[in-house]
């Protein structure tokens, strides 16, 4: 036996910090990236006596993710602490949701190698963030804490164990991640930890209904360390099996270094985290008119949106989805068409230079769709004189170029600049016939039966006409000259 | 009566350090505190609602917005720090 004589079994939980410009339970700024606790009060220190107070905000996004997801709202939900030490959490417990989440249910549809499927969600919970160690701080190997991150807000998402490989798994948090950044609440961003992500893995006899004992693994931040973390626990979990053994249950750290995971060893009591309701904070309590403002204000959704493009515009898949990546570019990409057209033929030009040479020069430039120079009118204008061969392709990709960088608009760069594409016969015949005056060997070798040389003289002619030649009545002229 | 093990293991839980005596006189006290409430037990309470907080339902405070406020200045943060490295909590080594 061997890997592939096992089922694999994955279930992901995802942490996600909420773009709250405040913490969960008090007033401190969740700004990323001051120095070691500027952003720190006695609540989020857990020093005595205090109080935490719920900022509404982390509720409105719980509520939207949950409804986005499918998810059922509870009208009524618990906080709970959950206590264990460690020095990043100085209350000694995490204030969480337990027995009586926000959200339960729900699911998120992926597709791998063209197969739909539905992943199921258990639960959505909100709680709050723990303070950040800083190892190896000293020449004594002490650590530091800094506890800016304590009660920064996270919302839990856990998922049924549905997925069934490494590629569905990262699919389904590709996904997850484009919604939530879609969404609002959210920023993405893997390596400085604002998405996380914990798998939790079993196997067992490809075919079997029991599922097998699982290990729960942590510290991945990229989805190439989710691949490298999920393949070698289930070989490891595989040869284990193999070998007559027992799986047992434990919490697992992947080496990003190594390319291993290996069991935490201060994890003993990890299963004990003694829940109970939060005597501090009454439950939440959610309103059916809440609710339906937080439904209202949801957005049409990536996936929604993907397959729109699809079916409306006929776009190919793989347009649809690079335009629906980032919710910011769809948008501009909207506007450019309330401006440019709808037609299959409008919406695929816009579509190719949207993710061709607009993303080339946004990539280049860093910058997000709401600070391009060139604003969607601007490319609907380009598109306009594309599509009426005002200008051929390179004209327009120096207008674009010139309109991305300084902002001006395209029509008056393709004036300035002498951009515009020349269809006139009379200039187009006196270039193909200077061309071919000067290069009667060609000539004679192209009657002669070398089609080949038709790209030669094409070239020549454009260069003639410095660029400008519109290429279908340079190409209609030398074939009436050469073949006549 | 809660066994001495289960003492042991709730104080370790708690991360505290009993000697023997104290192990005997906790499970005592721990044990007449569980048995006090356990007379709750007699009551009929199938059909209400367990009470999670204090407050009675609809009288939640409003929640708070969502703006930023001033907290400690670090230093005033790390005031009662036992040790400190430029304006982090320092701590023994985290062996991970």
């Amino acid at each position: 036996m061997a890997v592939s004589d096992h089922d694999v079994v994955l279930g992901l939980e995802v942490h996600a910090q909420l773009l709250t410009r405040s913490k969960i339970f008090c007033g401190c700024s969740t700004a990323f990236g001051a120095e070691p606790n500027a952003h720190v009060c006695p609540v989020c220190l857990g020093l005595p006596g205090v109080l935490p107070s719920l900022n509404r905000r982390v509720v409105e996004m719980a509520v939207r993710t949950g409804l986005a997801l499918g998810c059922s709202v509870r009208p009524r939900s618990v906080w709970a602490r959950k206590n264990y030490f460690y020095p990043d959490l100085p209350k000694g417990y995490q204030i969480s949701q337990y027995e009586l989440p926000i959200c339960e249910g729900g699911g998120l549809d992926i597709t791998v190698g063209g197969a739909e499927k539905r992943v199921r969600l258990t639960r959505i919970h909100m709680e709050e963030d723990a303070g950040k160690n800083v190892h190896g701080l000293a020449a004594d190997g002490s650590s530091g804490v800094d506890l800016n991150r304590a009660g920064v807000p996270l919302l839990e998402i856990v998922s049924e164990p549905d997925l069934r490989s490494v590629d569905e798994a990262v699919e389904y948090l590709k996904e997850l991640r484009r919604l939530l950044v879609w969404l609002g609440v959210n920023d993405g961003n893997l390596e400085e930890g604002s998405f996380r992500c914990d798998a939790n893995v079993s196997v067992k006899p490809r075919g079997a209904e029991k599922l097998g004992q699982r290990c729960e693994i942590k510290n991945m931040n990229s989805f190439r360390f989710l691949r490298q973390a999920v393949d070698y626990e289930v070989r490891r979990q595989v040869e284990i099996v193999e070998a007559g053994g027992r799986v047992e249950q434990e919490t697992r750290l992947f080496d990003p270094d190594r390319g291993e995971t290996r069991a935490m060893r201060s994890k003993e009591d990890a299963h004990d985290y003694r829940y109970f309701p939060e005597p501090d904070l009454p439950p939440v309590r959610v309103e059916e008119a809440f609710v339906e403002e937080q439904r209202r204000a949801l957005p049409e959704l990536p996936q929604a949106r993907e397959r729109r493009y699809v079916r409306e515009l006929s776009l190919p898949a793989a347009d649809a989805a690079l335009l629906t990546a980032e919710r910011q570019v769809a948008d501009y990409f909207e506007e450019v068409l309330a401006r440019h057209g709808r037609t299959p033929e409008a919406a695929k030009r816009a579509a190719n230079w949207m993710n061709g040479e607009v993303a080339r020069l946004a990539n280049e430039s860093g910058l997000a769709p709401p600070s391009w120079k060139l604003r969607p009118e601007g490319l609907a204008e380009l598109l306009g004189l594309v599509a009426a061969g005002t200008v051929g392709g390179p004209g327009a990709k120096q207008a674009l170029e010139e309109a991305f960088r300084t902002g001006a608009a395209p029509a008056a760069v393709v004036q300035e600049k002498g951009l515009a594409q020349v269809s006139d016969q009379g200039a187009i015949e006196a270039a193909v016939d200077a061309v071919l005056a000067r290069s009667p060997g060609e000539v004679e070798r192209y009657r002669a039966g070398n089609k080949k040389l038709m790209g030669f003289f094409v070239g020549q002619v454009m260069k003639e006409m410095k660029g400008k030649g519109n290429p279908a009545v340079v190409n209609a002229l030398l074939q009436k000259r050469l073949e006549g | 009566m809660l066994s001495l093990e289960e003492v042991r293991r709730i104080a370790a839980l708690a991360r505290l350090e009993l000697s023997p005596a104290e192990e005997t006189l906790f499970a005592g006290q721990l044990s007449a505190i569980l048995d006090y409430v356990k007379q709750l037990e007699a009551l009929d309470v199938s059909g209400v609602e367990p009470m999670t907080h204090a407050l009675a339902a609809g009288d939640a405070p409003p929640l708070r917005a969502d703006e930023v406020r001033p907290g400690l200045p670090a230093d005033r943060a790390l005031a009662a720090a036992p040790a400190r490295a430029g304006t982090s909590f320092q701590v023994p080594r985290i062996i991970e």
